[in-house]
């Protein structure tokens, strides 16, 4: 049965990865997402499902546990913040490159380096364009409320095993660590049987199961590459998610994600009653970015501003969406600054009203 | 013996004494002439052979000159990051607490970068068996020094030899991880004579043996050669192993049964 519960955005995934049935959960903490850890330790999944948790010696080594649980067909899950997800890329590069299923969570903090502990958006470029070496994408999901940061780890698990490729939840402080209620989805079976390709131990009737990222021949490594972008572009065609608000007769055009795209609602509710036709486009996946969307919007509007909390990471796939038919600009803050509604409005005014 | 003798002749079922594991593939191996790996990968396959575990066997191979461990062994195998294997192995054995795992690591690979692994999967007493195999240098990079690179031997990032002042002590990672509570079986080997071999045999199957009784992690270092690195023919290496190599890294048993072995 469905329940509704008054959880944090962090604890609201841990529940939602034991009712998903996954199998395991390594991690490391790290401010502001250690609830999630804190969570499913108190809450004994293993008794509840048999799930395994455990918080490894670093988040090189959760990855990497995370690597070995996928190789095995199973559902794993790791969660970390931007320190310890910039540790998590050479696993990711890995795990991307044996093409494994497994869900990442990023609640953004501030950076570089030790940076912040507050809520950031300035891991987009890590996200989405690779993050650790080669020629890589990850499945990128970002949600906007606690309901969603439950959802997105089930549909994060399916479009992984779907695609055998990592998914990424990407998300921020303020998410992690605000309360709202939420509808927790009926515990799901964990899986009895595991993809063809696993390592399982061999049995006589099959070839023996190799996860290797590993090919020494140039030739087949291309071809291994080349395999890879067409799933991309399949993802591209296919897995496109995305939500837009009062966009019929819009002028001006903010594009957000996450909590920006949260703040942003209200910003068009204000740009409104001032006059100015202002509409949302919220990018739920931020690979595959929703290109053909923002396309159509730009022959329609008089400009684009995107709202990012950093210097202005997205704005990048936003031009190169619109192939130049409209002026982008950029509004964000950084150092763990949230936008107000009202900022925003300003900035839409002083790019394209003055 | 008659001077039309033809191999077809010698080689018949009731002549032969030893045969090649199934448990290994056909596939001709890549190591250098003379380099211990080969005869460790044999050793792990009929131990597998033996104990009838071939399908209950997973391995996590490393980053080195054992990377393509998997194109030998007729089993389920992981590829991992360099060093990361014990983490890797960690979440299989979690996951399949009923399989036996094992990791094959070289001295970078355990002793370097992956330091930090080792040791937790150790301390955490992690029910998998750990094989070491400590030639004291990189082999596939070409011969750079290493952790476990003796006091004054020469490798390409030493060429005047380890001057211990400058670049560290040789590691004695074995000894180390035998202090830590989690490890139950730690045993340091070699593979250079006949003797030996069935010494080390017998070492791995006790790791594996030990993962059907749970009783936590067992550590089998092999001493080997690095024909290549070192710069020497397979018999010089040899010789040079038993006589510089054995001294630092006595071979014989450090802890068994989760106590320190007391030597007289």
């Amino acid at each position: 049965m469905k329940e509704l519960k008054l959880m944090k955005g962090n604890e609201a995934i841990a529940e939602a990865a034991i009712r998903a049935g996954a199998d395991a959960y390594f991690g490391y903490p790290i401010t502001p997402q250690s609830e999630i850890l804190e969570y499913l330790m108190a809450e004994k999944p293993h008794e509840r499902t048999g799930m395994v948790v455990l918080q490894a010696e670093s988040e090189v080594a959760a990855i990497n546990m995370v690597y070995g649980g996928a190789a095995c067909g199973r559902k794993v899950l790791t969660s970390s913040s931007s320190p310890g997800i910039s540790l998590k890329q050479e696993g990711l590069s890995y795990i991307a490159g044996s093409e494994l299923p497994c869900v990442v969570v990023n609640v953004v903090r501030g950076g570089p380096g030790l940076g912040t502990i507050q809520p950031a958006q300035s891991d987009y470029f890590q996200a989405v364009k690779g993050g650790g070496h080669g020629d890589y994408r990850l499945i990128v999901l970002a949600p906007q409320s606690v309901q969603e940061m439950a959802d997105f780890v089930d549909l994060g698990f399916e479009l992984a095993f779907k695609y055998r490729n990592p998914v990424m939840i990407l998300t921020d402080g303020a998410l992690g660590q605000m309360m709202e209620k939420v509808w927790l989805q009926e515990q799901k079976p964990r899986m009895k049987t595991f993809p063809e390709w696993a390592t399982t131990g061999k049995t006589p009737d099959r070839e023996r199961n190799v996860i290797t990222s590993l090919d020494l021949d140039s030739a087949e490594q291309e071809k291994f590459n080349l395999k890879l972008q067409e799933k991309y572009r399949k993802l591209e065609a296919e897995e496109v998610r995305f939500e837009h608000t009062e966009t019929e007769d819009a002028e001006y055009l903010l594009v957000a994600y996450g909590t920006s795209a949260r703040i942003c609602q209200k910003s068009v509710r204000l740009a409104r009653e001032k006059g100015i036709k202002a509409g949302l486009l919220r990018p739920v996946t931020l690979f595959p970015f929703p290109k053909k969307p923002l396309m159509e919007l730009a022959g329609k509007v008089k400009g684009i501003l995107t709202v990012e909390m950093s210097t202005g990471q997205m704005v990048e796939d936003v031009r190169l969406a619109v192939e130049c038919k409209v002026q982008v600009e950029h509004y964000g803050r950084m150092g763990g600054i949230i936008p107000t509604p009202e900022e925003i409005v300003d900035a839409l005014g002083n790019n394209f009203l003055k | 013996m008659a001077e039309n003798t033809g191999i077809k002749d010698i080689v018949k079922d009731e002549n032969l004494v030893y045969q090649k594991t199934s448990v290994l593939t056909d596939n001709v191996m890549h190591y250098c002439p003379g380099c211990g790996h080969g005869t460790a990968h044999r050793l792990i396959a009929e131990v597998i052979e033996d104990m009838d575990i071939q399908s209950d066997t997973l391995g996590v191979t490393p980053v080195g000159c054992a990377v393509l461990m998997y194109n030998y062994l007729d089993i389920d195998m992981q590829e991992a990051a360099h060093g990361r294997a014990p983490a890797v192995a960690t979440a299989i054995k979690r996951l399949m607490p009923d399989k036996y795992v094992f990791t094959y690591q070289g001295d970078g690979d355990l002793a370097a970068i992956g330091t930090a692994e080792t040791i937790h999967a150790c301390n955490r007493g992690e029910n998998i068996a750990i094989f070491f195999i400590n030639n004291g240098i990189y082999g596939m990079t070409g011969g750079q020094m290493a952790p476990t690179t003796l006091s004054g031997m020469k490798s390409s990032t030493s060429p005047y030899g380890r001057d211990v002042q400058m670049m560290g002590n040789p590691m004695k990672m074995t000894e180390l991880v035998a202090q830590l509570p989690g490890t139950w079986y730690v045993t340091r080997q070699t593979v250079h004579t006949p003797a030996s071999v069935r010494k080390a045999k017998k070492a791995i199957r006790q790791a594996f043996e030990n993962q059907k009784l749970k009783k936590g992690l067992s550590l089998v270092e092999i001493v080997s050669n690095c024909n290549s690195g070192w710069k020497m023919s397979p018999v010089e290496a040899n010789k040079w192993m038993a006589e510089n190599m054995f001294p630092f890294y006595p071979p014989g048993d450090i802890k068994l049964e989760g106590k320190l072995v007391v030597k007289e």
